[in-house]
């Protein structure tokens, strides 16, 4: 049964929700209606002035095959890294939670990776998959011309893919890793004494009952693969080679910034927060119904 | 907080300056300076600013790196959309004709005019001056860092194929680097097909061939000006370097992969690369022991009567709205800037070239060009005066070309990695900068380039 907190007095919540409304007002809405506002005109970079266009920069955005090519990209780096760095965490905790040799060093080692800035990650792994001078060399010395990341479009993205998944892993983890031990011990043990496995309690007991945790990681996942991905494609690849990189945050940043178009930045960061809401409806209208809450 | 903080500064230096009556000496008036060079260009342009503040008492420039040039122009409009904006500012080439547009700035002629300093628009390089100045020849801005494209080529491995001099031709070209090839070399050229490349391979190109990028003469007459980079000498270009990369003669180098050109060829691993008069330091600075090695001119295809090449680098800008008194200081800074002892001791310590003709004159006669470390930089210096400057080597002036620029680089990976042809690529950079130039025509409705 859901429990409700309620005040009395309906004037003290409001008083209460103030301090937040009005923080959420200045950061969030007013620039977010401001956005829309220069979607919907064509602004001067200098402020010299501007032109309502109406839907002119959604129109010209949506008929731009460059752009639906940065949303395939997107939806393709979104799926696979969040896939990724699920798996594997998930993996990790199982495993750190059965308290197998050394699971305290885990613990800790790996919640690391998510407290690095991308930029600085992104370099360590423009480094390490460099195809003349890092670890990707060996496989180049063997195979040569396999891996190119400055010319073969999958390449590039599979590098930001794994430099983001190597990211959030750590980031996971650590959720999974509490999941995993708010469970009752005596569920397990009691499996136990039923004769089950470690692979059938897995699938039957754990799995099941950190499905909540299972819902959340993946929405922030999405979202943030589709935000938090600027960094390191900005190090790593700048959106090439011939766009197969260029996300839609990335873009969004080198429309507006460097070509100083902040209409049409505009406009794509509007289509942008669509597409992460409607995604999360989806999630929370589609997945969340099997989630079972405690 | 901050309020009662400045009230307390006031009422202290009031109490201050009543106790001392009148100031001795008047402050020093304060302006600000942003530009976008960093490491150690940022640290040669403190120095600058140090110099300029030494040498006389009435102003006083706080010179501040924004990082590199997009950033300082990104800040600089934010700034300025705050009411917050610098006296002078260093803006990039590409972004020439968005300040043009801007409203937002002083004419630098006017501001020397003004201030009682004549300057000689004739000193300038006219290859210089007019990639900055107006189509009516009036100087908006004054040229600061300033550089030209050069071919560095490795002595040595030239000599193992008997070759004593740099090939002037792109067929010579062609021939030597087979030959490179032929006597065991793994890399005989390297290049790297980014936006940044855009400047040699596309531009000083066309211009060395007197062939235009765009229409209205690269945009000078009009922001209706549309690409034709597709239907110019440029498509063989870029067809013989594609010819020459699928024959293993060109190998694509940048630091995304592990080494960018001018380390490949510092080391020895790379026998040719066209890059910037203001890698030459570093090249020397970084190169193999031992290594022989000189720069020429960009060889040109046979038969062309070779045109100027164009600069490249950044100007210094002054801003509307601000005070008579930053005025006047920024003009004495753009005056100390525009000395020739500024121009040596600025040439010394970056691989820049001197911007006017008795700037150069001066480095000359100061013996600049014998020493070895800076020998070869003259050669930048023949390569923009190759040809008085005409309607098309004059320069580009393009709105938004970071942008085309970026989509040059995208059509050139896309033909490298064989997923278009050489002329559907050109093609699709032609259609997509138009795109980019009409979107900035429209954000500009009736307005005309000066």
């Amino acid at each position: 049964m859901e429990k409700r907190v309620t005040f009395s007095k309906w004037r003290i919540g409001i008083l209460f929700a103030v301090p937040q409304l009005l923080l959420i007002f200045t950061f969030f809405y007013w620039p977010a209606g401001q956005a829309v506002y220069w979607s919907l005109t064509l602004q001067q970079p200098w402020g010299g002035g501007n032109i309502w266009v109406g839907l002119d920069n959604f129109r010209s955005i949506l008929s731009n095959a460059d752009y639906w090519n940065s949303i395939t990209a997107s939806l393709v780096f979104a799926g696979i890294s969040t896939g990724l760095a699920m798996f594997i965490a998930l993996v990790l905790a199982a495993l750190t939670d059965r308290q197998l040799a050394g699971s305290w060093l885990y613990r800790v080692v790996l919640i690391w990776p998510y407290g690095i800035a991308a930029p600085a990650l992104a370099l360590a792994f423009r480094f390490i998959l460099a195809p003349e001078a890092g670890f990707m060399a060996v496989v180049n010395h063997f195979w040569p011309g396999v891996w190119d990341p400055g010319l073969d479009g999958a390449d590039a993205m599979a590098s930001i893919i794994v430099a983001f998944s190597w990211k959030y892993v750590g980031y996971n983890f650590i959720f999974f890793l509490a999941a995993f031990q708010a469970i009752p011990r005596s569920l397990i043990e009691a499996a136990a004494m039923d004769g089950s496995g470690v692979i059938r309690r897995f699938w039957d007991i754990q799995l099941p009952l950190i499905t909540p945790t299972i819902f959340f990681l993946l929405v922030i996942n999405i979202t943030e693969s589709f935000q938090d991905s600027f960094g390191i494609v900005d190090i790593m690849t700048a959106g090439g080679p011939a766009n197969a990189t260029n996300l839609m945050v990335y873009k969004i940043y080198s429309d507006g910034f460097k070509g100083l178009d902040y209409s049409g930045a505009a406009a794509q960061s509007i289509i942008l927060m669509i597409l992460i809401v409607a995604l999360t409806i989806v999630q929370f209208r589609f997945i969340e119904r099997r989630v079972h809450y405690r | 907080m901050t309020i009662i903080k400045r009230g307390l500064t006031a009422l202290a230096a009031g109490a201050f300056g009543a106790a001392l009556a009148v100031p001795a000496f008047a402050e020093p008036v304060k302006f600000d300076f942003w530009f976008g060079l960093s490491g150690d260009l940022a640290r040669v342009v403190d120095t600058l600013c140090k110099n300029f503040n030494a040498s006389q008492s009435d102003y006083e420039v706080v010179c501040t790196s924004q990082g590199n040039y997009d950033a300082t122009l990104q800040n600089t409009i934010a700034a300025f959309r705050a009411g917050k904006q610098p006296t002078v500012v260093q803006v990039y080439d590409v972004g020439t004709a968005t300040m043009m547009l801007s409203g937002a700035y002083k004419p630098a002629d006017k501001l020397m005019e003004e201030n009682g300093y004549k300057i000689d628009y004739a000193d300038y390089f006219p290859g210089i001056a007019r990639y900055y100045a107006t189509s009516k020849g009036e100087m908006l801005s004054f040229p600061f860092n300033s550089s030209t494209p050069l071919m560095y080529w490795n002595k040595d491995a030239f000599a193992k194929i008997g070759k004593t001099e740099a090939p002037k031709t792109w067929e010579d070209v062609g021939a030597d680097l087979k030959a490179l090839k032929d006597a065991g070399y793994d890399c005989p050229m390297a290049i790297n097909i980014s936006a940044n490349e855009s400047w040699q391979l596309m531009e000083q190109f066309s211009a060395l061939h007197n062939q235009p990028i765009a229409t209205k003469n690269n945009g000078y007459d009009g922001l209706d000006a549309q690409l034709e980079v597709n239907k110019t000498k440029f498509v063989q270009y870029v067809t013989d370097l594609k010819k020459w990369y699928d024959a293993g003669l060109i190998k694509i180098k940048s630091k995304d992969l592990g080494q960018d050109m001018v380390q490949a060829f510092a080391t020895g691993t790379c026998q040719v690369i066209l890059t910037s008069v203001g890698d030459h330091g570093t090249v020397g600075r970084t190169q193999k022991e031992g290594m022989n090695w000189d720069v020429a001119e960009l060889p040109v295809y046979a038969g062309t009567q070779r045109m100027n090449s164009l600069v490249g680098g950044a100007s210094l800008w002054v801003l509307s709205g601000k005070s008579d008194a930053e005025y006047k200081g920024a003009a004495a800074f753009l005056n100390f800037i525009h000395d020739p002892k500024t121009a040596l001791f600025w040439s010394t310590n970056t691989g820049y070239i001197p911007v006017t003709k008795s700037g150069f004159e001066y480095m000359k006669s100061q013996g600049f060009y014998d020493k070895a470390p800076y020998k070869g930089r003259e050669v930048a210096i023949a390569s923009l005066t190759a040809s008085e400057p005409n309607e098309i080597t004059r320069g580009i002036r393009l709105g938004n070309f970071t942008q085309i620029r970026a989509e040059f680089g995208t059509q050139m990976q896309a033909i490298f990695a064989n997923k278009v042809s050489v002329q559907e690529g050109l093609d699709n950079l032609v259609k997509n900068g138009d795109a980019i130039l009409a979107r900035f025509q429209q954000t500009y409705p009736g307005k005309t380039l000066p």
